[in-house]
């Protein structure tokens, strides 16, 4: 069994066609990279593969089951909008977080909260944008989840921060979890990705184990990219 | 660390060259264990099945072995290190050569070359710096 299936998807706001007849097959033990340009389809993808959008037509199957509460328990997903309360204390989304989700890691989120010299004693409300974003990235990476999905978890963090998020990634990496980083920073993660998808109007456009890509077409994956979108 | 890649060609052919330097140059010495998989990826900052591809193909070309509950080693055969470490050699000589004929050296000043860089200041203080 696949660990994501989907075939045929569509998903429409309006008269915007997201995504456009979409068929992708991924398996557990690897980590791909979701490319391409604003509003060519990746976010909306991932909030349908993390049960946040119901509203499509085709098959979805996440670890053989159909997006929902059931396939939320296997999938630790990172918005690209924040949905915590911004009245919490980082210590108290901890421990709800602890409290909610019976596969948390309390141990490796207050680890990762001091790897990224936040307080625990401080509220989301007085954090700056890039803090916010590291609580969201280290709530999603201390679950031992099947599935993560992180939808741009390093646009808004600085280098150093952004080094702690791909260790994070390499760390948690397992056999049997499949992870999915959407990005257009491609540079900083090309190196940790095996695969990547490249998205383009709702469609893939490219997909391919990045050593075979760069072994093909003699280029890095961020180059290749931006010759294929310029 | 953080390990500047060619990003122009497959991370593991890269990092199979860089094993094969480790053990040519003793720092991955005959018999010992290599690292896991997870902090090889740490330490270079790359996808974990990458080191795994290129330690499988360390493994294939008899540089390295597995043993079921212990983990992965560094041959025991030192004929084995030695004969790759000849190969390296012969291989980076040879591209000299080639890059040496390319701007119409001629084989005595090749040579005369050689000597003089051998006998250089320069060289003599990065070995000992190595």
């Amino acid at each position: 069994m696949s660990t994501i299936l989907i075939n045929n998807l569509c998903k429409r706001y309006g008269k915007f066609q997201a995504i456009n007849n979409l068929s992708l097959e991924l398996d557990s033990g690897q980590i791909v990279g979701l490319v391409g340009p604003n509003g060519s389809g990746k976010s909306s993808l991932l909030r349908i593969i993390g049960a946040f959008d119901m509203a499509y037509s085709g098959e979805v199957l996440i670890n053989g089951l159909k997006p929902g509460l059931e396939s939320r328990k296997i999938v630790s997903y990172l918005s690209d909008k924040p949905y915590i309360s911004d009245n919490l204390r980082a210590e108290q989304i901890i421990k709800l977080y602890d409290d909610f989700f019976p596969d948390f890691n309390k141990d490796k989120a207050f680890r990762m909260l001091d790897l990224f010299k936040l307080k625990s004693e401080q509220k989301l409300v007085e954090m700056s944008k890039g803090m916010g974003e590291k609580v969201q990235v280290l709530l999603t990476m201390s679950r031992e989840a099947k599935i993560y999905i992180l939808d741009e978890p390093i646009s808004g963090v600085d280098p150093a921060s952004r080094k702690i998020i791909l260790r994070s990634m390499i760390e948690g990496f397992s056999e049997d979890a499949l992870m999915i980083v959407s990005t257009h920073l491609l540079n900083d993660i090309e190196n940790i990705i095996d695969s990547v998808i490249f998205l383009d109007s709702g469609q893939i456009k490219i997909k391919g184990s990045t050593d075979d890509l760069r072994e093909q077409h003699g280029k890095g994956i961020n180059e290749l990219f931006e010759q294929i979108f310029q | 660390m953080s390990y500047k890649f060619d990003e122009s060609q497959p991370i593991y052919l890269q990092l199979i060259e860089i094993f094969k330097t480790y053990i040519a140059n003793g720092a991955w010495k005959a018999g010992e264990k290599i690292e896991s998989v997870r902090n090889l990826a740490l330490d270079f900052a790359v996808n974990p099945n990458t080191v795994q591809r290129a330690l499988v193909e360390l493994e294939n070309i008899g540089l390295a072995y597995s043993q079921r509950t212990t983990g992965r080693f560094i041959t025991q055969n030192q004929e084995k290190i030695n004969n790759l470490k000849h190969e390296m050699a012969e291989n980076k000589t040879r591209d000299f050569v080639i890059q040496m004929q390319a701007i119409d050296i001629e084989q005595r000043e090749i040579l005369d070359l050689v000597q003089r860089c051998l006998d250089s200041e320069e060289i003599t203080n990065q070995q000992e710096n190595h």
